[in-house]
């Protein structure tokens, strides 16, 4: 591996890695857990005070129709009911919802559907009363009128002519199209020996998260300002947009953050439920909790993934070499698109995956649908590019007659940092070692033998998956605006803020600002750091969640960002300390600030080292004793670190360079073993194992934890869980009886193994980890579900690979199951 | 409006708690908004999570799909009562030590399940773990480090159970 270049143009200084870490690294308890184990979490509903008010929202059951009226009188009478609004009132009480997509007018999102439905679940109206059972009983006494209309659930029949049109304004179900070259297309398909096609489909599925969305919101008309708790906060820099919903200035709106159950993407900018409960809370003058309930979460969250058509063609040569790709995706938005294409700008970001592919077309066409829209789910898009690329190349492998191993390991990128043809940097890796190190815990050539074996005498398939893909971390704000011309907000900035406070007893306490606790660990993250800076126990740090209303800039956890970014900031913020402490110190001492180095938790004389001050020595004099310093040291030891995104450059005006927007990335190579049931279609682990690299560890055990948890989700996604529409456009999968979460026993033991390669650019040289389970699961399995089945010349190319699907492609092939 | 309520008497955590209920109140809002205790959690609403899981009469339970007034009489035990006063429970405990949770919000229905998996086998085999505890979902975790956890406390329990006869 080469390192880092000073000079690569807006790269940050390379740094030296070298000093020996005391906390970081260090698989300790994570601090957020005793609450949690003794049922004490504080989670939303938890929360709710007697005299809260209750909120339960009508859905539509249609797909696509005309509201022609809603008569409400009698759910108004209902005992315990303290409002009804209907969605036209909504739209009088809120301007439309926060909407980061490309032409917010023509496809305008509100709380609650106003004039027509577009999908199943879709609000319709909201009862306010004293407990949820009255508001469930008076949603029971709304009569809705509809005037049903056509729907369109099949996103190429979307974009087809003569599709019934979910937004009439839009004139077109086409939100947005767009396409991209990256380096020299034609020449390299040109000088191509194969160019391997291949259509592939991949279903969507949610994050859903145990815990629903919901918020407490109140009110207070004296001075004008909303109170919300929720457990959905993030971007606080951007909640003047959702001010701007209820209609009150972004410095009269406080959104708190109370610990979530969960949220895998699914709880990121989710507004909707805290804007509900805020204006009931007005319409009523009380203090209103909307939960949503699980029928609620899973039609109507906003917080469906990805669902993807795909052609994509693969220029090879014969020896495996790969030269360049075509794209060309439809991705199914559903009836609104509130983060435009930024899913696709994503993929971009690691579009060539590990190899070294000379150039890309890239086109993407968003498709509405009458389904409930895309948000965040844990790879945002990307995982789905993993799954393309690595399908494309076990099938170019299979038809060149290489091996897949083989071909992924001659097209390695080796040398860093590495631009890819789309601009973005991979800062540091090694894939070949992470391959070798997979390899051998999956105990490969052993496998291989008894895949033979057991086909030959037993007639069993087993199926081997090997994938090597990539993990982006710390995205940058441009993956939302590099695509069009002239972006109605090309946002630089997307920073993490921590104020550090010590206490006039030397005690710590961080404050975060837009990063709630979603199930990631960010106070035990934010507590090794701080006790890596500062030689003090993690467990003798506090943490503070801030609200938004007064905050410093944040974005929160998104996009494997948290904890690189709290370490610069708190990085950024203990330097500040430790220079006024310096200062102090060296005035205590009466000695030169210079003649003073930081050990053991305090300021020690070089070559003196019983000549020192502790930390706490120094609070407690900056605390009280004001007057025994120079003039100009203020009381107090406490700062903040606004941490900017720490490498960004910007998209070159013809896009044919889209910059520097996720440089920290990690790589993986999952290897499953499967056996398939050519009887039942159904897919069981014999063993899956797993190797990341996403640069230092801060706490391997909670990285594992995540590797484990996405890795399941992944299962998930690869075998059994699907948002389905019918034709008609009805969700069939609305509750946890059809859409199937895997258990224990569908989830196998992992054999988990990691590699550290220290990004050269980040604090201790971390990298993102927190989605790179769920990055590679789906298309490890695919891959090893191919591999069984390839005897039988059948491959699955649709997911999620449902006994049903098996047997369909079993029978395709001509094997009756 | 004149509500039908029944009057119910049943223990739990080993106090005795008397109260009306509405027929429909179902037991997890009964010991989430009457009794305050919090840790039974409301996942999916229809008894497939298992995060509202409670022990009643020393069985699992769904509080979610159990109505109140059928507590009547009951010991129910939730995960309030687990730790003995300062003290974790060793499942807690072990819940910890090998990081078995995440998000924290299956953890409760997951401590008490375990808990019933260990009174009735108190040397499970990890498929046996594995088999017990499919009835309550994570999606935090993949399970593997809840697994570990409860295999490391049942065997701190059966140490503790051979030094106490």
């Amino acid at each position: 591996m080469t390192t880092a270049d000073q000079a690569t143009p807006g790269a940050p200084p390379v740094r030296d890695h070298s000093a020996k870490r005391r906390w970081v690294g260090q698989s300790i308890r994570r601090v957020e857990d005793p609450k949690f184990l003794l049922g004490r979490g504080g989670y939303i509903a938890d929360r709710i005070t007697p005299g809260t008010l209750h909120a339960a929202v009508l859905r539509s059951p249609h797909p696509h129709a005309r509201i022609v009226g809603i008569e409400t009188a009698e759910a108004k009478a209902a005992p315990g009911v303290h409002a009804v609004i209907t969605g036209a009132e909504a739209a009088e009480l809120c301007d439309p919802m926060p909407d980061f997509g490309p032409d917010p007018a023509r496809h305008t999102w509100r709380c609650l559907a106003a004039e027509k439905v577009r999908y199943v679940g879709e609000g319709v109206a909201v009862v306010v009363a004293d407990s949820r059972y009255l508001a469930e009983d008076a949603l029971e006494l709304i009569e809705v009128e509809y005037e049903p209309l056509p729907a369109v659930t099949d996103p190429e029949r979307a974009l087809a002519d003569g599709s019934p049109l979910v937004h009439e304004a839009l004139e077109s179900n086409c939100a947005y199209e767009r396409s991209f070259d990256f380096g020299d297309v034609e020449r390299d398909f040109a000088e191509a020996d194969v160019v391997v096609r291949d259509r592939l489909r991949w279903h969507r599925s949610g994050g859903q998260p145990l815990e629903t969305v919901g918020a407490i919101a109140e009110y207070d008309p004296g001075t004008g300002s909303f109170t919300i708790d929720t457990n959905t906060l993030s971007f606080t820099s951007y909640l003047f947009m959702a001010a701007a919903t209820l209609k009150v200035p972004v410095n009269k709106l406080d959104i708190r953050p109370v610990p979530a159950g969960g949220s895998f993407g699914s709880k990121l900018f989710a507004n909707k439920p805290a804007m509900i409960a805020g204006m009931c809370a007005r319409k009523t003058g009380r203090k209103v909790a909307y939960l949503e309930d699980r029928v609620d979460n899973i039609s109507n969250c906003d917080h469906h993934g990805s669902d993807r058509v795909y052609d994509v063609e693969l220029a090879m040569m014969r020896d495996g070499t790969m030269r360049g790709i075509k794209i060309d995706v439809i991705d199914d938005y559903g009836a609104y698109i509130q983060f435009g294409v930024g899913h696709h700008g994503n993929a971009l970001a690691q579009v060539v995956g590990p190899y070294t592919i000379g150039s890309v077309r890239y086109r993407v066409r968003a498709a509405l649908t009458n389904k409930n829209q895309q948000g965040a789910y844990r790879g945002f898009g990307s995982e789905v590019n993993n799954w393309m690329l690595e399908q494309m190349v076990d099938k170019a492998a299979r038809e060149l007659g290489l091996d897949p191993v083989a071909v992924r390991r001659m097209n390695f990128i080796r040398e860093f940092p590495h631009f890819i043809p789309t601009g973005n940097v991979y800062d540091s890796g090694d894939y070949e070692r992470v391959l070798d190190h997979a390899l051998d815990l999956a105990d490969y050539g052993h496998w291989r033998d008894e895949q033979r074996r057991l086909r030959e005498q037993e007639g069993r398939y087993i199926g081997i998956g090997v994938i090597t893909a990539q993990e982006r971390s710390v995205f940058s704000a441009t993956e939302f605006w590099f695509w069009f011309d002239e972006p109605g907000a090309p946002v630089t900035s997307t920073p993490e803020s921590v104020s550090l406070k010590v206490d006039a007893t030397g005690g710590i306490t961080a404050v975060l600002y837009s990063c709630a606790f979603w199930g990631n660990s960010p106070e035990t993250m934010v507590a090794q750091l701080v006790a890596e800076e500062f030689d003090c126990s993690p467990y003798d740090v506090s943490v503070v969640y801030h609200g938004s209303r007064d905050g410093l800039p944040a974005t929160g956890p998104g996009g494997s960002r948290t904890t690189v970014m709290l370490a610069g900031a708190v990085e950024g913020a203990a330097g500040r300390i430790k220079e006024k402490a310096r200062r102090a110190a060296a005035h205590l001492l009466e000695i030169g600030p210079d003649d003073l180095e930081w050990a053991d938790g305090g300021y020690r004389v070089r070559g003196d080292p019983e000549r020192k001050k502790s930390l706490g020595e120094i609070a407690i004099m900056l605390h009280l004793f004001k007057h025994s310093f120079p003039e100009d040291m203020e009381s107090g030891l406490d700062a903040s670190k606004v941490f900017d995104h720490p490498y960004t450059t910007m998209p070159s005006a013809d896009r044919k360079d889209l910059g520097v927007f996720y440089p920290f990335v990690g790589h993986a190579c999952h290897v499953p073993v499967v056996e398939v049931d050519i009887e039942t279609g159904a897919v069981t682990f014999l063993h899956y194992a797993a190797v990341h690299d996403c640069g230092t560890l801060v706490n391997p055990r909670s990285l594992a934890g995540h590797i484990v948890g996405g890795t399941a989700q992944g299962i998930g996604t690869a075998l059994y869980e699907e948002f389905v529409y019918d034709e008609d456009g009805q969700l069939l999968s609305s509750s946890f009886m059809d859409y199937l979460i895997p258990t224990a026993m569908e989830v196998p033991e992992l054999t988990l193994g990691h590699v550290e390669t220290p990004s050269p650019y980040t604090p201790h040289g971390i990298k993102g980890g927190g989605e790179g389970g769920r990055m590679m699961a789906p298309a490890a399995i695919n891959a090893a579900v191919n591999d069984a089945l390839a005897p039988l010349g059948v491959r699955l190319t649709e997911l999620p690979m449902t006994p049903e699907r098996i047997l369909a492609a079993l029978r395709a092939a001509g094997h009756a199951g | 409006m004149a509500t039908d309520t029944r009057t119910i008497s049943l223990t739990v955590n080993g106090q005795p708690v008397v109260a009306e209920v509405e027929p429909r109140r179902l037991l997890v809002d009964f010991l989430r908004e009457d009794l305050g205790l919090v840790g039974a959690h409301i996942g999916c609403e229809h008894g497939v999570c298992g995060t509202c899981t409670v022990l009643l009469n020393g069985a699992s339970t769904h509080s979610c799909i159990t109505l109140a007034v059928q507590a009547d009489g009951a010991d129910i035990s939730t995960v309030e009562g687990l730790a003995d006063g300062g003290e974790l429970h060793p499942l807690q405990d072990e819940f910890s030590a090998k990081q078995g949770l995440q998000c924290g919000y299956c953890t409760p229905g997951m401590l008490m399940r375990a808990r019933e998996i260990l009174t009735r086998n108190p040397d499970p085999s990890p498929a046996e773990v594995r088999e017990a505890i499919a009835s309550n979902l994570c999606r935090c975790t993949g399970y593997q480090f809840i697994t570990e956890a409860v295999l490391a406390a049942a065997a701190r329990m059966r140490a503790t159970r051979e030094v106490v006869p």
